[in-house]
């Protein structure tokens, strides 16, 4: 089943690491926490998002199979950013 | 002992090993500074975080590995009576117990922190950070066991390279302390207590101790090495 | 004797002029409430069933389908814990605190059915801690309560909790009674999985189960007689501002802002805006009286009744200065655990206040809804979300008004006193 990348926000205090190694899915916003978006990962993605994950200082940022994820948003995204 | 017999290959391990300790010491001195810089945030763009964080790990796994090298090179060598559990169980060895006890303290140290960081996802991260800060202790045991066990101590090289080790490690910790953005007068006062104390510790100790003669008989080198050092056997060069 | 099908007020019925209503008035009042036999299975009893056709919902703000969260947490596999959450954070809301201290009997009937159905062992019931009124009121009728002394019967207890708008928040309450502090933690695993003390807890509002006990003696048909299809039943609404009577009205699912109105004794003053869900909730222009308080229609539009809150705003307030009140109330209610809500709310509380004062002299006016999108979904609770659905609800709903404080700073109305209470418990339920 696919998985889903999920953030605990209490635990995540900004350090931006993922955002480093995932850009395509993470992005920091004005106050430099993270941002994430929805989507498939899957193949080379999932290897960033493993990377991401393994990188985080505070073990905020998990993958996890299906389960609803609380900070994952496909719309925030400000215009002209590349994907 | 096999080994022992075949002569000057066992000098080449004394010489690994204590080759292998320096560059343990050098790797082990970039892994706090850049632990420190990746808790102090530090970034450019030039220099993203990950690889603050990227560098301090591989670093430290490569410290690992030439500790252990450093370790099976001082036990293979037969001159010195250390034994493979001297290095994991500290103040065990016939040899120079106390300084040479030290640096397996800072082994365990190394091997705890490592462990728990590929086990980090397991134990969380709580458990996780309360060992890495007991990491911080590695550091000052490894220099103090260089100075007291290191057959170059009286080196001017390596005490140049011991003085620059120390210096990156208190100027990070400086800077780190300087760079909060709260920081409490206990962080800088204990910060500058033990920078301090521990530079002053050496300075106090390292003229009538290791850099002074006879500190191999003090260090607790047993007898009969330092006596057949003094009669003429097998010639190894660097100071006892 | 027992209420009628068509029988309203329901959840008011016999309401005293003043103490409470004593367990003999409401037996009469009522008639017995036969507690359903305990079932083996947790789940399949009966009464859940009936809870499910009547669709009876929570009533403390999220709206969370009753059957469905009984059968969840009598899933669970071990006897669960009930925690009746009274503890009414919400400044504007204060059905909980009335029902609770003047008809404590219909929540314990409610409270004392699931706990039979769920084979419970053990019952808390919160309650704000400065609400010593409401403690005592409650505490003298579950002495009344003799089923209470029998073996067998669930250990009771009522406990106080800290006061603030997040105590009511599911998780920080399970952790404040834990012991710990009135905050949430990362879900999962929810209350009904790993609750008080590790085990299931069913959490739910004081009036879902005053609304349980109503079901438990009179079924889901009895329940559906009043209300619409998608909102049946009756439910408790907080109506406050510019009204003659504020207070706490009782009205069926499907009634009109306009009617509301005219059951809290008709408007006081001119009104420019309805605040609809309390400090979580939307802003309505003043002429959207028609509007049906139907749930199910209200969410259609977006809308919120909340924990049942409306408020009219008068004329004479000026909403922006209301609004950055607030947003600076909210601010300062966080749990401050995570960083879009502790920088959102901060920014956010910010700039509202220097449009009220100054005007946008640092052209942080055009970034609040930026900030209020930026801040949902990305907290632990959904405080930050019901802020950031104020805070631009209000900006669109009275675009002119911030524009023109955008250009000129305080207006005549800013420098009056606040209408928006930011105080949790009202002085009435002190005691």
């Amino acid at each position: 089943m696919s998985e889903k990348l999920r953030l605990d926000p209490i635990a995540c205090t900004g350090h931006g690491l993922c955002a480093e190694l995932f850009p395509e899915r993470i992005w920091l916003d004005e106050w430099g926490f993270p941002v994430i978006e929805d989507g498939e990962l899957s193949g080379e993605l999932l290897g960033h998002a493993r990377r991401a994950v393994d990188a985080c200082p505070t073990l905020a940022l998990r993958l996890e199979r299906e389960r609803r994820s609380t900070a994952v948003r496909s719309d925030l995204r400000p215009a002209g950013r590349k994907s | 002992m096999p080994i022992g017999a075949i002569g000057s290959s066992s000098t080449a391990f004394w010489y690994l090993t204590r080759a292998s300790g320096v560059v343990s010491l050098l790797l082990l001195t970039l892994v706090v500074a850049l632990g420190v810089a990746d808790v102090a945030r530090v970034s450019s763009p030039y220099w993203p975080r990950f690889l603050t964080d990227g560098v301090h790990r591989r670093a430290s796994m490569l410290a690992l590995v030439f500790l252990a090298i450093h370790i099976v090179t001082s036990v293979l060598d037969t001159y010195a009576p250390i034994s493979l559990l001297d290095a994991f169980i500290p103040f065990h060895s016939a040899y120079r117990p106390l300084w040479l006890g030290l640096g397996a303290a800072a082994f365990d140290l190394l091997l705890a922190v490592l462990v728990t960081s590929l086990l980090r996802s397991r134990i969380g991260a709580r458990n996780w950070r309360l060992i890495h800060w007991m990491a911080y202790a590695c550091w000052p045991l490894a220099v103090i066991h260089g100075l007291g066990t290191g057959s170059d101590v009286r080196r001017g090289w390596m005490l140049a390279l011991d003085v620059i080790c120390v210096a990156v490690v208190l100027g990070a910790v400086w800077a780190r302390v300087r760079m909060a953005e709260y920081p409490t007068t206990a962080a800088r006062a204990t910060a500058a207590g033990l920078s301090a104390a521990f530079v002053l510790g050496l300075a106090i100790w390292l003229p009538g101790g290791p850099l002074a003669a006879g500190w191999a008989g003090r260090a607790g080198t047993p007898v009969k090495l330092i006596s057949s050092l003094h009669s003429g056997s097998p010639a190894r060069t660097g100071s006892r | 004797m027992s209420l009628a099908p068509g029988q309203f007020p329901r959840l008011l019925a016999g309401m005293p002029s003043s103490g409470a209503l004593g367990l003999a008035a409401h037996q009469a009042l009522h008639g017995p409430l036969t507690l359903p036999p305990r079932q083996r299975s947790r789940t399949g009893h009966p009464l859940i069933l009936e809870l499910e056709r009547a669709g009876l919902r929570g009533y403390g703000g999220a709206g969370f389908p009753t059957a469905t969260k009984l059968h969840a947490v009598g899933a669970q596999g071990s006897p669960p814990t009930i925690l009746v959450n009274g503890a009414e954070g919400e400044p504007l809301s204060s059905k909980d605190l009335l029902l609770t201290s003047r008809l404590p009997h219909l929540v314990i009937d409610g409270v004392l059915a699931a706990a039979s159905v769920l084979g419970s062992d053990r019952v808390i019931f919160a309650l704000d801690e400065h609400a010593r009124g409401t403690a005592r009121a409650l505490q003298q009728a579950l002495a009344e309560r003799r089923e209470l002394q029998h073996r067998g019967a669930p250990a009771v207890t009522v406990n106080a909790v800290p006061g603030g708008y997040l105590t009511g928040q599911e998780m920080a309450l399970v952790n404040v009674l834990d012991g710990g502090e009135a905050k949430p933690t990362t879900t999962p695993p929810y209350p009904f999985e790993r609750g008080l003390k590790g085990r299931p807890t069913l959490v739910s509002n004081s009036e879902t189960f005053a609304q349980l006990a109503l079901v438990a003696r009179h079924g889901a048909d009895w329940f559906r007689t009043l209300g619409t299809a998608t909102d049946p039943g009756t439910r408790l609404v907080t109506v406050g501002g510019a009204v003659s009577y504020p207070g706490v009205v009782e009205i069926a699912g499907g009634t009109t802002l306009k009617q509301l109105i005219g059951a809290s004794g008709g408007l006081a003053q001119p009104i420019q805006g309805v605040l609809l869900g309390g400090y979580a909730g939307t802003w309505l222009p003043a002429d959207a009286l028609d509007l049906r308080l139907d749930a199910h229609m209200l969410l259609e539009r977006g809308l919120r009744l909340g924990s049942g809150i409306v408020v009219l705003l008068p004329e004479s307030a000026c909403i922006v200065a209301e609004v950055a009140s607030v947003a600076r109330w909210l601010q300062g209610e966080s749990a401050h655990q995570c960083g879009p809500c502790i920088n959102g709310l901060q920014s956010i509380a910010d700039a509202l206040e220097e449009l009220c004062a100054r005007g946008d002299r640092r052209r942080t006016y055009g970034r609040i809804e930026r900030w209020c999108e930026l801040v949902i979904r990305r907290g632990a609770c959904s405080l930050p979300d019901g802020a950031a659905s104020f805070v631009t609800s209000a900006l669109r709903t009275f675009r002119p008004l911030f524009e023109d404080h955008a250009r000129h700073g305080a207006c005549d109305a800013c420098v009056g006193q606040r209408v928006l209470p930011t105080a949790t418990v009202d002085p009435v339920y002190a005691g």
